[in-house]
């Protein structure tokens, strides 16, 4: 098991009156593509600040390798980020951009020629030394950012929603450009984004957040499969999620049916948040539904189609490769094992709660 | 530590505006004075007194003066707005070389120096026999005035939607109805300020309408300029203390709302209208 | 107005305008300037900028130029900085710039005199403190504070606009890469408010040189500058060729900041306004 690199703890940081962080523990191990994800105002940008220095916390301290580095200024720090819209040097070419972080360290001529070439090999971008930041795309700069950053060697690289201002093909190849990085270096990735899609394909973990609290933390598969709440459940993708009672062990009803389901432990007759991604809802004919509903709403999708089927009275969002016409009945059966139970938060406050792993 | 260090920055920030501001107001401060000092020499005090500010209004010469240098500021603004709407309208449609080198004469009035272009303009007058005074000032002032009121306006123009002003021809409008619907409300905030500040340049010009003015006719900068030998009456301290806390009280009661307002980014704030009324 | 295709003629009075009032006038002077009294071409209107007179006055108006500028500069720069870090700097900016400009140039030049004399104001304050007086007044120190004075807003507001168009991210990225904030400011500020530097120093220099007021009020009668020269040949000895030969001379400096002003600020809307 690698070890802990980067530890957060207890870290408050507010501005004003508004709360941005609220007694915030997170850990970051060794080598590990990590991703900040949540809707703007979440904190994560704040997080990712106090990382790199640019932002001290009100309360709480920054532990890196085991130092407490919660008072060292950015330019101590043996890691390096990548910030949103780039912020190249504009009156400096590529190659002094790359190489302004060496030569403050006092690196040889030879050293810095070498790191420049290899630097710019590594991003793709090979001949494009002596030019300037305002004459390259924005994937472009992106990728010199990148360059700027990791020719440092830090140990960590911290990326603020370096993707945001490209366009989507751009932004789905730049995904790729980063795994590949990220194991080409052998480094640890912080990324900061409110992307899901973004976050789903790259991370090994993925935080997600939500109003300075931390809503869950685990794998990819985890946090789409298993959402611990409603936000997380909501956040990432489409749900369905429908107000509940936990019968028992493996039964819960909604929508005045019961569904037979593998979760345990919440005890009996308990008011549960049900789950139910789109894709995981099967359209059946009538008589073998478990409830019944008439579809009315279809959209072709491409890989499927997207249809809204009222059913007990609720929306149900379904995706599908059968289609079944606008105003047909159809029934609804869920797999036992895609049907997720969450417990309801026990009031509005703690919609948001501190999560402890 | 850390903490201890940015305090003490700020204290060094802090003092250092102050002292800024106290080399910017000590005139100023030391002009209000003197328009209560009884004594008639800057000099020396000789105690406090407000028959200057009685005084004033009798005095033909200063009154005169004050008329002459609020009309030419008014009318060359006003001229030189619609003068300077008009063209900025017209050069939008232009092919971009011709405005460009339009755009090149007008910055020279902005360029150069004043008392190149007193200068000039006073030769042009002499070349073709016109008879100084009040018509040459107005002259000179438009002339100095139009590029101020072309420059507010432009960024405003280039800025405009052009879809917008179709869209309202689309929906009926008649041309003229919608460039006074759409369209002005559009590049009011860059006319109204480019007016502002033709307005003050106008009433603060010295060096041009000293070449340009003849004999017989004074605005209140040429007046004092002919003071200074015989040494300036105190009703002048006066009219400038007078001036002076009027706009001061205009500008607190218009700044005010906007301290309240949350600074956003994308919006531009109302204030840089008045803040670039701010620069000759 | 009704013609849309008309509306490029809207332009018209305008072009007309500035043919007739800049472009002639400046023609004028020109040939003012390159001609003798009886209209026959000459270079001499120009050439005596090289008489001992002349070219004293145009050097003593360069160095008091170059010290002003200087002055403004260094004064402006960590003025404009501080501005540009405050939240809402807006209304002291209309303090700084708007509100002086509504009391008459001349008159505040003119407090000078009463600040600085020997019995003055500022003197009255230092042998009060037992500090030693300063006897500035009537000489080119105090021209040049004058000139600071009335022309220092001009050096801060371009300076003010270049430092707020740096995104903050580009500093903390210097911080990032192992900047310190003094190679953070020589390597990464300094150079992105290169333009905002040109152009506070072209609105500083060109006034400076070219005042005859300020050199008039606080210089005594004693120092002219070249600007005090020309006004001479116009207001006084009428003698129209000769200054307009001498601010042939003027121009050279005035092209060349204008073209400096062109290379390095190419928006110079907004860092004007």
């Amino acid at each position: 098991m690698s070890k802990k690199l980067i530890e957060l703890n207890n870290i408050s940081k507010s501005y004003g009156s508004h709360i941005v962080l609220d007694e915030f523990d997170l850990y970051i191990k060794e080598n590990e593509f990590v991703t900040l994800l949540g809707p703007s105002g979440c904190g994560k940008t704040t997080t990712l600040r106090i990382i790199g220095g640019f932002e001290t916390p009100d309360t709480g301290n920054v532990l890196f390798d085991g130092t407490d580095i919660t008072n060292m200024p950015p330019n101590k720090r043996q890691l390096n980020t990548v910030f949103q819209k780039y912020a190249l040097f504009t009156h400096m070419n590529i190659e002094d951009n790359i190489a302004f972080g060496l030569k403050i360290k006092g690196k040889s001529d030879k050293y810095i020629r070498d790191k420049i070439e290899y630097a710019l090999r590594l991003v793709n971008l090979e001949g494009f030394g002596k030019r300037m930041p305002d004459s390259l795309s924005g994937g472009q700069q992106q990728r010199v950012a990148i360059a700027r950053a990791i020719v440092n060697e830090p140990k960590v690289l911290l990326l603020d929603e370096p993707l945001g201002a490209l366009d989507l093909k751009l932004r789905q190849d730049m995904q790729y450009e980063l795994i590949r990085l990220k194991e080409e270096l052998g480094i640890t990735f912080v990324y900061v984004t409110h992307d899901q899609e973004e976050a789903l394909t790259m991370s090994d973990t993925i935080v997600v957040m939500n109003q300075g609290y931390i809503q869950q933390i685990g794998t990819p598969e985890d946090i789409y499969n298993e959402p611990e709440n409603a936000f997380v459940a909501d956040f990432i993708g489409d749900s369905n999620i429908i107000d509940g009672i936990m019968l028992q062990d493996e039964l819960v009803m909604f929508l005045g049916a019961k569904f037979a389901c593998v979760d345990t432990g919440f005890g009996t007759n308990k008011p549960v948040d049900v789950v139910i991604r789109p894709e995981d809802v099967i359209l059946t004919p009538p008589e073998r539904g478990v409830i019944n509903g008439v579809v009315t709403h279809l959209i072709f999708k491409g890989v499927h189609y997207e249809m809204e089927v009222k059913a007990g009275g609720y929306e149900w969002l379904v995706h599908s490769t059968t289609m079944f016409p606008v105003g047909a009945e159809v029934g609804i059966q869920v797999d036992p094992f895609n049907i997720q139970i969450m417990n309801k938060p026990a009031s509005e406050d703690e919609e948001a709660v501190p999560l402890e792993e | 530590m850390r903490k201890g260090h940015i305090t003490a920055m700020s204290h060094i920030k802090r003092i250092y505006t102050a002292l800024i501001f106290i080399f910017l107001y000590a005139p100023i401060v030391t002009l209000i004075v003197l328009s209560f000092n009884k004594s008639k020499t800057r000099a020396k005090w000789g105690g406090f007194t407000f028959k200057w500010y009685a005084s004033l209004f009798t005095n033909r010469d200063i009154m005169e003066a004050l008329y002459t240098t609020l009309l030419i500021a008014v009318l060359s603004s006003a001229i030189a707005t619609v003068i300077g709407v008009c063209t900025c309208l017209g050069l939008r449609k232009m092919r971009s070389g011709v405005r460009t080198v339009v755009l090149g004469v007008t910055n020279i009035p902005m360029l150069n120096a004043d008392i190149v272009t007193g200068i000039s303009l006073m030769l042009l007058f002499l070349s073709f026999g016109m008879r100084f005074g009040f018509g040459t000032i107005l002259l000179s002032h438009i002339t100095f005035n139009i590029p101020y009121v072309i420059l507010s306006v432009m960024p405003r123009m280039k800025n405009l939607n052009v879809s917008v002003y179709e869209a309202a021809l689309d929906l009926g409008a008649s041309p003229f109805y919608a460039f006074f619907k759409v369209v002005m409300p559009d590049i009011l905030p860059g006319i109204l300020s480019g007016f502002l500040l033709a307005f003050t340049m106008s009433l603060d010009d010295f060096i041009i309408t000293h070449f340009t003015k003849g004999a017989g006719i004074d605005t209140l900068s040429t007046k004092i300029y002919t003071e200074v030998k015989k040494g300036i009456k105190p009703e002048m301290y006066a009219l400038s203390t007078i001036i002076f806390i009027t706009v001061l009280i205009l500008l607190i009661l218009i700044n005010r709302p906007e301290k309240e307002t949350v600074n956003t980014d994308k919006k531009e704030p109302a204030n840089t209208s008045v803040s670039s009324v701010v620069i000759p | 107005m009704k013609n849309r295709n008309n509306l490029k003629f809207m332009a018209g009075p305008y072009m007309v305008w500035a043919i007739g009032f800049i472009l002639i006038p400046l023609f004028i002077m020109f040939y003012f300037g390159l001609t003798d009294k009886n209209g026959m071409t000459s270079l001499a209107n120009v050439l005596s900028i090289a008489t001992p007179e002349h070219s004293k006055a145009l050097s003593l108006s360069i160095s008091l130029a170059v010290a002003a500028t200087v002055i403004c500069l260094l004064l402006g720069y960590p003025l404009a900085a501080i501005l540009a870090h405050m939240k809402n700097s807006s209304g002291v900016i209309i303090f700084v710039f708007i509100l002086p400009m509504w009391m008459n140039f001349l008159l505040r030049t003119l407090a000078w005199q009463t600040l600085l004399e020997k019995t003055g104001v500022i003197n009255t304050a230092l042998s009060a403190l037992h500090l030693p007086t300063i006897n500035i007044i009537n000489t080119s120190h105090a021209i040049v504070l004058g000139m600071v004075y009335n022309f220092l807003p001009f050096m801060v507001l371009p300076l003010y606009n270049s430092l707020t168009k740096i995104d903050e991210n580009v500093i903390n990225a210097a911080a990032d890469l192992g900047a310190n904030a003094f190679q953070t400011f020589f390597k990464i500020i300094l150079p992105l408010t290169v333009p905002g530097i040109m152009s506070g120093i072209t609105m500083v220099f060109v006034p400076s040189l070219t005042t005859f007021v300020i050199s008039k009020l606080l210089g005594g009668s004693k120092i002219l500058l070249i600007g005090n020269v020309i006004e001479e040949q116009f207001t006084q000895a009428a003698n129209w060729h000769l200054g307009s030969g001498l601010s042939i001379i003027l121009m050279v400096f005035i092209v060349i900041n204008m073209l400096i002003t062109a290379i390095f600020d190419r928006d110079r809307e907004g860092s004007l306004l």
